[in-house]
């Protein structure tokens, strides 16, 4: 453990998206105490300019506070990113583990269902899930991982078809094991590393799509979010700039923090892959 | 003079190391039409003094001192580009592994050719890459022009690696353990292939190797290293029949003797095979078919208490199938496994979980063979734990059996990373151990380590077996090391059992012309390592 | 040897696409049965449900009330009859609907997708030959930025720069309306209105390129073959050229397929964002219309553009890899 944050605290990357990631969560917790009232309210003159009648990021074209609406926003984004992850996640190991494990026509099968998932367009599929069962946070939370899965699919029985022809996982084997304390207590732990990483990066690419869905009105109408934010800016930037850019650089925070992360926890897990120096021998 | 000179050259670790120096004051030199054999075990330098021959030692390990003079030039006063037109002309080198040394999408025309273009030589490349694939025997060479290297056999691929190396007839050729990846069979050809052109081109060779097979077959002078330095140097005869330095002694001592051992009287039968097969299919799907393969086929022997059987043969043989068949990492295709007359292959799941306390294996890989995340403690308590032993009395029983392999009851907190690849071995053993198994199956246990080390795990599983009265099934490719192990041997051939007869007399008198071949292929045959124990 | 090979490869392939476009018509069919509420509602659009004798027409053209596997047929039949169903609202046939916007989408994605791919790789290389120094970090940083932006957002501050601010390029529709330009004017004409969406676009996928180009040279560097071609005394550039890049392209050219719904999905952002005539303007109008007739149909058109789509990456990936089987 202590190893790990040596390795992890060496990539200064990683370093400056952890503390980014800590202030957006902080954000997120402290959203309703700086801001003790709806983002929806009106709160004075619309298309007032960053820092003017108190709008410390201009107000909107309804009055509304644009600061106030990335602070409460901050809670979706992060709350949709994360479940819609876990979800994925849960989908994706069951899957990949039963695959890599099993082997054969299993495997055929499973595979093959999973190709499937990736041809289909996933923003595309996204759009149309979200737009046929009505927006709302739990349709949007499921079309995510609906589209999220099957990285982790392949990913996971990657790892566990390398791992089950390892002599140790043999071992158990002949040691008369079962299958399940085989598949939880050998392989797994040692197929966690790539899924640590590979979350950190789908929790990104989760609150890129949510936002994109919300840009384009599918968002839950009952949440502030940074995605419907731009989107509302975007017929009025030429006269209100700041309503689109300020949300946008929430995301662009956020998502670049997670992949920062994400490659810190790369190197740290995977020490070996990290030492990438001097390309050529000469 | 010679033709080239190592002298006094050292070169930097980086710091923080096990080490200072990757290399330590090597000096040697080598003359036209000769062969140096440089040995070593793992970590000693000697590929290191191999690349820097080459000028191709990797960045940050910086050469310290010492001139490397070839032809009367110190090549290490050449600038990059004059190194690089002197590589492929005028020095050539051959790597260990023939399977990823060849660019995957080029000709095997190409890559030779490419030898010529880049030194400026145009003229004819194709009758002289043509002429150079005949050199090396390879067969049919006007097809082989436009092959792919992944139709090529490791042989095949590492005849067109010596081709290229020697395609612009370097005086020079740098031949880094050319023959570890491949089979005894196909390592003998290359040999007297690498022999055969040295020969007749005069060339100077450099051969790093660790074994003293190879050596003894091979070379006209030795050089042996340990830790980055040369410890003793001279002609070939006289190091492997006399060797002066004691670290010398203790590797030629540890070399397999190859001497059969007394054959233990029969008794009660404990395993027999019968009929056994199994084919594997690769590469079809849901709705195709794939390519069938047969890895055994229709294997039968049978193995009495306290005897030791070895099943040898090559790669793809099908000997470690065979193996996993009996403890059931494969299921056959049919035969029966019959265990104190039970059929193994009958058994449910379920009920073989009786049976898997005493049937025990234990693998070839020592870093692969261990679980990472797991403590030394639970791996080898894991066995009996699993069949209802508690805990506590798991890991005193751990602690015994560690005690037993000759490692300290402080390994029982650490993880496997934090051990050698001989103490892993030992670990693994242990494990097997745990749950008190009769019969043993060994997957070519000591074929990863060191031959030092290989000599030591040989010698405790020896006397383990003996103390505890074990069955053992003993995999290997070495026929050396079969022959010090085993009462009976099985000699395997493309999934079928050719020979199956006592030790000694499988070496005495051959029967099969396979098994014949097999053994005129182990190097350095006709040396027999001196006992100075004896 | 080669030719018969490619054929033999092309064909397996074909039928995979096949089976995989057949998969996607059912998928779709289960999707709309899954929704809440009438099938036939979902088909109209829900804010057409009003006109009770388009709903019963519907009703029985699909064959709501008669069994769950004739229903599929029927579905299937119609869709692979290129039968994408009609839009109550537009008062078209689907089909014709995406016809006509098809080629915009092309265009841009084909646009944005070349440019990011020669972009990326190219910066991958350069930055993989200056491992650890600063070019390699700045394009590391650049990448990251852009792999990490929403592209919507992207586009809006691109309109915000180069058509609010400088009056360069246009940030509006495909072509200037009104000015009836033809021949290379027109041409012209598209490829200034193509600059910023194409831009927006292939940025992301550019990141992504760049990225995989840089990782796959330096694992490539490390093999051994890169070291027998050391000792062979080939020149630095003709190994990074010969040996290092052309294997070192191969997952990119995975990569580069499976990332190809990816490129389409987006386009429906970037179009939505710069009005550009095509499917994904087509499909952001009918969200908001609630047209699903016209969404499902986007959502089929999409799926085989991606199908045709990997179809060609898999023949590229046979052609430079010999070891390619046809089994």
């Amino acid at each position: 453990m202590a190893d790990f944050w040596r390795r992890f605290r060496r990539n200064i990357g990683a370093v400056v998206g952890l503390v980014i990631l800590v202030l957006v969560g902080l954000t997120a917790v402290l959203a309703p105490i700086v801001f003790p009232f709806s983002p929806w309210e009106m709160r004075g003159v619309p298309f007032m300019p960053p820092g003017e009648m108190g709008f410390l990021l201009g107000s909107d074209s309804l009055g509304r506070d644009v600061a106030a609406g990335i602070a409460h926003g901050t809670l979706v984004s992060l709350l949709v990113g994360g479940v819609s992850t876990v979800v994925a996640l849960a989908i994706g190991i069951t899957l990949g583990a039963v695959a890599g494990y099993a082997g054969g026509r299993v495997d055929d099968a499973v595979m093959r269902f999973t190709e499937f998932f990736q041809t289909i367009p996933s923003f595309v599929l996204a759009v149309v899930l979200v737009a046929i069962f009505t927006p709302s946070i739990t349709s949007i939370v499921i079309a995510i991982a609906i589209v999220s899965w099957p990285p982790v699919t392949r990913v996971v029985r990657a790892e566990f078809l390398s791992l089950r022809s390892r002599e140790f996982v043999q071992a158990a084997e002949v040691l008369g094991r079962s299958r399940i304390a085989i598949m939880l207590t050998e392989i797994l732990p040692n197929a966690l590393s790539p899924i640590i990483v590979l979350s950190s990066l789908m929790v990104a690419t989760a609150i890129l799509l949510e936002s994109a869905l919300s840009f384009l009105g599918l968002g839950d109408p009952n949440l502030m979010s940074w995605g419907f934010m731009i989107g509302a800016g975007r017929s009025v930037i030429r006269l209100a700039w700041w309503m689109s850019v300020f949300p946008g650089i929430a995301i662009f925070l956020t998502v670049l923090a997670l992949n920062l992360v994400g490659e810190g926890l790369n190197d740290a897990l995977n020490p070996r892959l990290a030492r990438r120096r001097g390309m050529v021998v000469t | 003079m010679s033709l080239l000179s190592v002298e006094g050259l050292t070169i930097a670790l980086p710091p923080g190391g096990e080490r200072a120096h990757a290399i330590e004051d090597i000096s040697l030199h080598l003359d036209a039409g000769e062969i140096l054999c440089v040995v070593g075990e793992s970590g000693s330098g000697k590929s290191m003094t191999a690349s820097a021959v080459m000028g191709l030692v990797p960045p940050g390990l910086p050469i310290v001192s010492g001139r490397i003079v070839f032809e009367g030039t110190d090549l290490l006063r050449l600038s990059a580009e004059q190194m690089r037109e002197l590589r492929g002309r005028r020095l050539g080198m051959v790597f260990q592994e023939p399977m990823t040394a060849l660019n995957p999408l080029m000709t095997v025309g190409d890559q030779i050719g490419e030898v010529f273009r880049v030194h400026g030589e145009t003229g004819d490349v194709r009758g002289r890459v043509l002429r150079l694939l005949e050199d090396v025997r390879l067969p049919d060479p006007p097809s082989l022009l436009g092959t792919y290297p992944f139709r090529l056999s490791g042989g095949q691929r590492q005849r067109v690696m010596i081709a290229m190396a020697l395609a612009l007839g370097p005086s020079v050729l740098i031949a880094d353990e050319p023959t570890t990846a491949l089979d005894v069979t196909t390592q003998m050809q290359i040999l007297r292939l690498i022999r055969q052109l040295q020969q007749e081109k005069g060339t100077g060779v450099l051969f790093i190797t660790h074994d003293f097979g190879v050596v003894a077959e091979i070379a006209d002078r030795v050089a042996v290293m340990q830790h980055g330095r040369i410890v003793e140097q001279g002609p070939a005869r006289a190091v492997l029949n006399a060797p002066q330095h004691p670290y010398t002694r203790a590797l030629i001592d540890a070399v397999p003797h190859g001497t059969a051992r007394a054959t233990t009287s029969a008794s009660e039968e404990v395993l027999r095979l019968d009929g056994v097969r199994k084919t594997f299919r690769r590469g079809g799907g849901l709705f195709k078919r794939g390519s069938a393969v047969v890895a055994v086929k229709d294997a039968r022997f049978s193995l009495a208490k306290g005897e030791t059987l070895g099943l040898v043969g090559e790669s793809g043989s099908g000997k470690s199938t065979l193996a996993r068949c009996v403890v059931r990492l494969f299921e056959p295709d049919g035969g029966s496994i019959a265990f104190h007359g039970t059929d193994l292959l009958r058994l449910s799941r379920a009920a073989m979980k009786p049976y898997r306390q005493r049937i025990q294996m234990v693998f070839q890989d020592p870093y692969a063979s261990l679980n990472p995340r797991r403590k030394v403690g639970d791996i080898i308590a894991e066995g009996p734990v699993t069949h209802g032993v508690p805990r506590a009395q798991a890991i005193a029983k751990a602690k015994d059996l560690l005690r037993l392999v000759q490692l300290d009851a402080g390994a029982l907190d650490r993880y496997p990373h934090e051990f050698s690849g001989g103490q892993r071995q030992r670990i693994g053993l242990a494990r097997a151990l745990a749950l008190d198994p009769e019969l043993l199956i060994a997957d070519e246990p000591v074929s990863a380590l060191d031959v030092s080390v290989q000599a030591q795990v040989l010698a405790l599983l020896d006397d383990i077996r003996h103390r505890l009265g074990l069955t053992m099934l003993f995999i290997t490719h070495d026929l050396r090391v079969a022959a010090q192990v085993c009462d009976r041997i099985a000699v395997m051939q493309q999934g079928e059992i050719v020979e199956l007869g006592d030790t000694a007399q499988v070496f005495g008198s051959p029967r099969h012309a396979y098994t014949r071949e097999l053994l005129d292929a182990i190097p350095g045959k006709h040396w027999m390592p001196p006992r100075q124990a004896a | 040897m080669g030719a018969e090979r490619l054929l033999r490869f092309l064909a397996q392939r074909l039928v995979k696409a096949a089976i995989v476009v057949l998969a996607i018509v059912v998928f779709q069919f289960v999707l709309i049965r899954l929704a809440p509420g009438d099938p036939a509602s979902v088909i109209a659009g829900q804010s057409g449900a009003a006109d009770a004798e388009f709903m019963a027409q519907l009703r029985a053209q699909f064959g709501l009330d008669r069994p769950m596997h004739e229903q599929l047929w029927i579905y299937v039949k119609g869709i692979l009859t290129l039968d994408l169903g009609f839009s109550h609202r537009q008062q078209l046939p689907v089909a014709t609907l995406i016809w006509d916007r098809l080629p915009a989408t092309l265009l841009l994605t084909g646009a944005a997708f070349l440019f990011a791919i020669s972009a990326g790789v190219a910066l991958g290389v350069a930055a993989a030959r200056r491992v650890g120094r600063p070019a390699d970090s700045v394009i590391t940083v650049i990448a990251l930025t852009f792999y990490a932006t929403p592209i919507f957002w992207v586009g809006l501050l691109l309109v915000l720069i180069f058509s609010v601010w400088l009056e360069w390029l246009p940030s509006f529709g495909m072509y200037t309306v009104g000015a009836d330009l033809t021949g290379l004017a027109y041409a012209l004409d598209v490829g200034r209105h193509l600059i910023l969406p194409a831009i927006t676009l292939g940025l992301f996928f550019l990141a992504i390129y760049a990225r995989l180009a840089r990782a796959s040279m330096l694992e490539v560097a490390d093999q051994d073959f890169v070291r027998t071609a050391h000792a062979k005394g080939v020149p630095e550039g003709r190994i990074i050229r010969a040996h290092v890049l052309r294997n070192a392209l191969l997952p990119v050219i995975t990569f580069a397929g499976i990332q190809a719904g990816q490129l389409v999905g987006g386009s429906i952002l970037v179009e939505t964002v710069f009005a550009w005539p095509g499917i994904g303007r087509l499909a952001f109008d009918a969200l908001l219309q609630r047209d699903y007739a016209v969404l499902l149909g986007v959502f089929f058109c999409t799926a085989v553009m991606v199908v045709l789509f990997n179809l060609i990456t898999d023949l590229l990936y046979a052609v430079i890899d010999p070891r390619v089987e046809v089994a």
